[in-house]
């Protein structure tokens, strides 16, 4: 009955329409999340760290990609890309996880995400999971220009592709693993404070102090010394990992027969990081 | 319709302070006022009524849910807003609502679309992509109250809204708050330390203090019949006095205004009709109710 052209105030209307269960709403943080850790949808200031990180990382990929084409050299392979990039790998942690949990808490923004129908696993579940994606982009993306690459200039027709494929996949299962245990830790830290700055920081200092300790154990006469010494700084005690399973004892590291501690050092820490962070956060849920 | 019932409700917090203490209320819908001191129990009274923490003791019901076991499904119908600063700065106000929405079940267009008319019922239509930290106190207490409203609750609670706002502001927000419950069919819940704020806007107050009940009931139960008019005339006021004390009518001063009790329903027309056959010029011609602050200032000398 309503004429054309006139403009009805309809009023408030009531949400008749389906209501998401706690899945729906876990995935909603997760890309909100994933957004985030790059900058979508945030000011341009935001962006300007993240994709200066990924594209280091990509540069170094084609330049890898490239150099093996024409001089056939092999920079890196796809594990030794993950080793190499570990320092930016770690820039991009400490900016981005205090960008995932430290800027909710210094906004006092929890309060309105812990009134609503989720719970503390969901939140800190889906923030790793979308911090844990963003490092794996930042390095599967370049693995996979690599593979590109060779694939592309193989000699060997289907199955150098084949083959090369094959050495991408243990790659992109040591980024996972890079992945998680990165976010696992960086995400621990920052959710100790609301300062973005400090827990920056926070994150930066952790990776750079073991890093000497390793070092310094690793000269220690003893033997079993030497080969447990890659457990006390992330980065070694992934290479360790790395070594145990490849069965391949010259990547810098020697691991002796002690492979398989480094994993479950690996299994523990991301366990216990992920214990940690969601007993704090059933602590800020209940204010 | 009762939506939130209490049953000697205590909260004792770990350091044995004690928040809430024997509070057995029923509350109809509509627009509730929660009144008391800060530190009176008010907050402590929403976290739990939220399932953000479990009573010591006690059984509380909203939509006659519990909502220490049934926490998500008396979530999903309420909607609220602290009394804290909540908002992150670099996002806009359409972008934080909408997200804010989804985390609350809607799904991602549906969130989207209640997020642009949440934002245009509490007047922030225009303003709804400028970023938050760019907005003024008042505006920021509409993005809160926009958030809460997203998930179209059954239920608001509103932990002091008018905190920080200028006197236009606060007469902005008690005026939305007053839509909300009576045009858009939400009952809100609405937490003060200022009682005359939320009298004007309530049917019915809970006054707390020292996390005990004080008094509940309807405002116009609390205040009957004792409606007084007040009169203000630029001049003459003395010739107005003796003419309404002739008609029976008991007349008190104040200032420049005369108050007159109301007792039957012709005194309005009596009096209106004596400022008339007077001639005088009429100012001011205002209907009071008894200020609900008065009967509980009365009412707790009485106590002591």
């Amino acid at each position: 009955m309503s004429d054309a052209g006139v403009i009805h105030d309809i009023g408030y209307q009531r949400y008749e329409g389906p209501r998401l269960g706690r899945t729906a709403v876990f995935g909603a943080i997760y890309q909100h999340g994933l957004r985030a850790s790059f900058g979508l949808g945030r000011s341009a200031k935001a962006k300007i760290f993240p994709w200066l990180v990924a594209g280091i990382v990509l540069l170094v990929a084609v330049i890898n990609a490239a150099v093996k084409a024409q001089a056939n050299i092999i920079l890196f392979d796809y594990f030794s890309f993950d080793d190499t990039m570990s320092w930016l790998v770690i820039f991009f942690v400490a900016i981005v996880a205090p960008e995932l949990v430290s800027r909710d808490m210094r906004s006092g923004v929890l309060p309105l995400y812990f009134s609503r129908p989720l719970r503390a696993f969901d939140y800190i579940g889906a923030k790793f999971v979308a911090l844990a994606t963003a490092v794996f982009l930042l390095l599967g993306v370049p693995q996979l220009i690599m593979f590109l690459g060779g694939a592309f200039t193989t000699k060997n027709g289907a199955s150098g592709v084949w083959n090369e494929f094959l050495d991408l996949l243990p790659g992109w299962g040591y980024s996972l693993l890079w992945a998680v245990l990165f976010a696992s830790i960086s995400l621990l830290i920052a959710s100790v404070t609301g300062k973005r700055a400090f827990a920056a920081g926070g994150i930066v200092a952790f990776f750079l102090m073991t890093a000497p300790i390793v070092g310094v154990l690793s000269i220690l006469p003893s033997s079993t010394a030497q080969h447990l010494a890659g457990l006390a700084s992330p980065m070694s005690l992934l290479t360790g990992v790395q070594s145990w399973l490849r069965g391949k004892n010259d990547l810098g590291l020697d691991v002796g027969d002690f492979g398989v501690i480094y994993g479950i050092e690996l299994f523990c820490l991301v366990v216990a990081a992920m214990l940690l962070l969601l007993a704090r956060y059933r602590k800020v849920a209940s204010l | 319709m009762t939506i939130i019932a209490t049953q000697s409700l205590t909260k004792t917090y770990n350091g044995g302070v004690t928040a809430l203490s024997e509070l057995t209320v029923d509350v109809e819908a509509g627009v509730i006022g929660l009144v008391g001191a800060n530190g009176a129990g008010k907050s402590t009274f929403i976290k739990i009524m939220l399932g953000l923490t479990a009573p010591t003791s006690g059984d509380v019901r909203v939509f006659g849910l519990d909502p220490v076991t049934e926490t998500d499904q008396v979530r999903a119908r309420v909607g609220y807003m602290p009394e804290n600063d909540c908002l992150p700065p670099d996002v806009s106000a359409a972008e934080f609502v909408t997200h804010l929405g989804r985390l609350s079940g809607l799904p991602r267009t549906a969130a989207r679309e209640r997020a642009s008319e949440a934002l245009r019922h509490v007047g922030l239509y225009e303003e709804r992509y400028r970023q938050i930290g760019g907005y003024s106190t008042g505006m920021k207490q509409r993005v809160k109250l926009a958030q809460a409203l997203v998930h179209d609750p059954d239920l608001l609670l509103l932990d002091e809204p008018t905190n920080g706002l200028d006197p236009a502001g606060r007469d902005a927000m008690l005026n939305l708050v007053h839509r909300i419950g009576n045009e858009f069919g939400i009952s809100v819940v609405v937490c003060s330390h200022l009682l005359g704020e939320v009298e004007r806007i309530c049917d019915s107050l809970i006054a707390i203090e020292g996390g005990r009940l004080l008094r509940a009931d309807r405002i116009s139960a609390m205040t009957g019949a004792s409606d007084v008019l007040a009169v203000e005339v630029s001049e003459g006021t003395d010739e107005l006095a003796e003419a309404l004390t002739q008609l029976q009518l008991t007349v008190s001063r104040e200032g420049r205004l005369l108050l007159v009790p109301l007792t039957a329903e012709s005194d309005y027309d009596a009096i209106l009709r004596a400022v008339a056959e007077l001639d005088l010029p009429l100012h001011r011609l205002d209907q009071r109710r008894h200020r609900v602050a008065e009967l509980f200032t009365a009412k707790e000398t009485a106590d002591v």
